[in-house]
């Protein structure tokens, strides 16, 4: 078996690799110490096509030729100098774009997409709320149907991309009723940014991903049309499952940017610093560390690219959960664990805002808890196999 | 509208160089990319095609095999097809035998822009789009800083340190640009499948017409008799300031150093 992306995407990576050193890498540390969303480089990246690669062509996209895997190099990339634009990039495509397009009407995507997919605008997806996180069935949010239109109230936790000065709309779950078994049946809706009662909140002071967008949304007698209704009424569960599992390929992508980084960082301090008499890396205490980051960069990437690979060759629901959830928790706990193998490689360095190591280990810890922690990701494996875990 | 660009395959910057036995550029045994300073004229035929109605822009190189990749960068970028002229001869070729494998090359194109970037980032001469122009009997418009295309009106701006300069010609003309002319684009997804797709036509200089005594290391005009490694870098020159005198001293050792 060969397993190994085409030409086509290397030649990709290589592009976006150009682009982020040039255009990202020299900012990063500037933005992230400033609290600063860079609105100017994410349309720079909207004019590479970095938003469009999953949709059609009829919206500015990719179409054909485009695909989840090309995706995942250009988070990679960006993510290797960045992980903030990284993360704004996967969830303006994974979380944003990609429920429009698997669910939504042509009218819609219409309106919607070719802003979004041209990274003018961006779009957010509200499905955590303060009292529901990992089980995000139990959202409290309500939309009612009044007089042909959706009344929403509730409160969002924790959205990204859904309050910059670009964000035309966010996707919101919320209970539209109750199903004939009593549970509330929970449907999407799509409220775009300048609807009265819609509110993104002052953003949050965040551990890490400082560049990234995100806020607390509240959501006051909010009125949508009845026609922003995202796909089925009560399919909301359903679907906000399945977009998931796409974007935990996506944050797996991630993740591998977050240990490559690490990796490369390292070599080249081993090489440089010297105590003792000779560099740092003649010691194997070192050395045996920085050789585990490769072990590391390899496996992760390989299981998100088999991931995607699956995603993009049709592979049914279950296969795609399961190598998601292997890849997402494999990926993300190998990116902290690298991050702190990274840090004690440059020694007091490490800790210091001026060497970038520093900001890839704060960024690197939210990575084990947006879009399914790590404990769920067990749990969603122990399932797949046969486990009769709760 | 037809616009040829002609680029060139050089050792990437940021590897090492390697130079042949016979003290030329090892262009097979180490990575290669476009030459930085033709993406610039590669982008300026973009900007001039998107503001045109009917435009077809062809690339053009002269190396061996592996230049093809200088071909491909540019159709990646949105050229609509290549000309590859590889033949072993050509090897060895200075700025003389270059342009005139190039200007047959061209030639056949009939076009009626030729774009060159301001030197290749290997070599760094900057005489063959001069000499490529001379070949053509084609205006030249060198060094523009801006290019703008009328009808068949041509306004090039040429920025040197005492002046800025407008010349004006009308097509066909040569120009060629610096590395302030434009922002070259980084290839999308979608142009990269789509260059998988455009021709690229391979020619030999048997194809051309040309006569293998013409190029080649035989026929060139230069030789290079002896080369060196670029020395390491020295400790220099630190300028104390600690007496208040420090600025006075810097452009002391600028003037020196005719610097300034
Ligand atoms: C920076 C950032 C950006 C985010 N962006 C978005 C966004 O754009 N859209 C969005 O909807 N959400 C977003 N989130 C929310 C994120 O998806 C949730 O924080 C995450 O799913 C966890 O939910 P919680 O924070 O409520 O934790 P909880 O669910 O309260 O979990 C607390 C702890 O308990 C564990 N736990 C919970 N249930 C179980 C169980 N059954 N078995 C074992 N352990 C369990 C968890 O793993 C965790 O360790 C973002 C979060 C952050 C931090």
């Amino acid at each position: 078996m060969r397993f190994e992306l085409s030409p086509e995407h290397e030649d990709f990576r290589k592009s976006v690799r150009e682009f982020a050193e040039a255009e990202i890498a020299p900012y990063a540390a500037g933005w992230d110490r400033e609290h600063h969303f860079p609105v100017e480089t994410v349309q720079q990246m909207g004019k590479l096509g970095l938003f469009g690669l999953t949709a059609p062509e009829e919206y500015g996209g990719a179409g054909e030729d485009g695909d989840f895997t090309s995706l995942c190099v250009a988070i990679e990339e960006i993510g290797r100098v960045d992980q903030s634009m990284g993360i704004t990039l996967e969830a303006a495509v994974g979380l944003g774009i990609n429920p429009l397009l698997t669910y939504g009407t042509d009218d819609q995507k219409r309106t919607w997409l070719p802003d979004l997919v041209a990274g003018t605008s961006l779009a957010g997806f509200g499905l955590t709320e303060p009292g529901s996180g990992s089980d995000a069935g139990a959202t409290r949010t309500k939309a009612d149907l009044i007089d042909g239109e959706w009344v929403i109230n509730g409160n969002k936790q924790f959205i990204t991309n859904s309050g910059s000065a670009i964000t035309s709309l966010v996707t919101v779950t919320a209970r539209t009723g109750a199903r004939d078994d009593g549970r509330p049946e929970i449907s999407t809706l799509i409220v775009p940014t300048g609807t009265p009662g819609f509110v993104a909140e002052k953003a949050y002071d965040k551990l890490g991903w400082h560049a990234s967008d995100t806020h607390p949304l509240t959501l006051q007698d909010v009125r949508v049309p009845e026609a922003n209704l995202l796909g089925e009424r009560g399919k909301g569960f359903a679907q906000f499952l399945a977009t998931l599992d796409d974007g935990r390929i996506a944050i797996a992508a991630l993740a591998v940017g977050c240990i490559q980084a690490c990796l490369e960082l390292s070599v080249q301090y081993a090489g440089e610093r010297t105590t003792f008499g000779v560099p740092i890396g003649r010691k194997q205490g070192v050395a045996f560390q920085i050789a585990d980051l490769k072990v590391m960069v390899e496996a992760a990437r390989a299981l998100t690219y088999r991931a995607a690979a699956l995603k993009d060759s049709g592979a049914s629901a279950t296969v795609l959960r399961e190598a998601a959830a292997v890849a997402k928790l494999y990926a993300t706990e190998s990116a902290v664990t690298a991050t702190r193998i990274a840090t004690q490689v440059f020694g007091g360095y490490g800790f210091m805002e001026e060497y970038p190591v520093s900001r890839f280990y704060r960024d690197a810890k939210v990575l084990e808890i947006g879009e399914g922690t790590s404990e769920v990701q067990r749990m969603l494996i122990a399932r797949s196999l046969g486990l009769p875990v709760e | 509208m037809k616009i040829v660009c002609c680029v060139k395959y050089v050792p990437d910057a940021t590897a090492d160089r390697k130079f042949a036995a016979d003290h030329t550029v090892d262009r097979v045994g180490v990575d290669g990319v476009l030459s930085e300073l033709d993406e610039y004229a590669v982008e300026e035929a973009l900007q001039i095609r998107e503001g045109a109605d009917d435009c077809e822009i062809i690339v053009v190189t002269v190396g061996p095999e592996p230049a093809r990749a200088a071909i491909l960068k540019s159709l990646q970028m949105g050229a609509d097809a290549g000309v590859h002229v590889v033949d072993e001869a050509i090897h060895g070729s200075d700025a003389v035998g270059t342009s005139l494998v190039l200007a047959k090359a061209v030639e056949r194109q009939q076009a009626d822009l030729v774009l060159c970037g301001m030197a290749s980032t290997d070599g760094s001469m900057s005489v063959v789009p001069a000499m490529l122009a001379e070949r053509l009997g084609l205006a030249q418009l060198t060094f523009g800083t801006e290019v703008a295309v009328d009808g068949t009106t041509v306004r090039v701006r040429r920025d040197d340190d005492a002046a800025s300069e407008i010349i004006e010609a009308t097509l066909p003309v040569l120009i060629s640009v610096t590395d302030q002319a434009n922002e070259p684009r980084y290839p999308s997804f979608k142009g990269i499948m789509a260059a998988k797709k455009k021709p690229v036509q391979t020619l030999t200089l048997a194809d051309l017409g040309i006569d293998s005594s013409e190029v080649g290391t035989e026929a060139a005009w230069t030789k290079v008799e002896e080369m060196r490694a670029r020395p390491p870098r020295s400790a220099g020159t630190i300028v104390a300031a600690d007496d208040g005198a420090g600025a006075e001293r810097l452009v002391e050792f600028l003037a020196s150093q005719k610097f300034i």
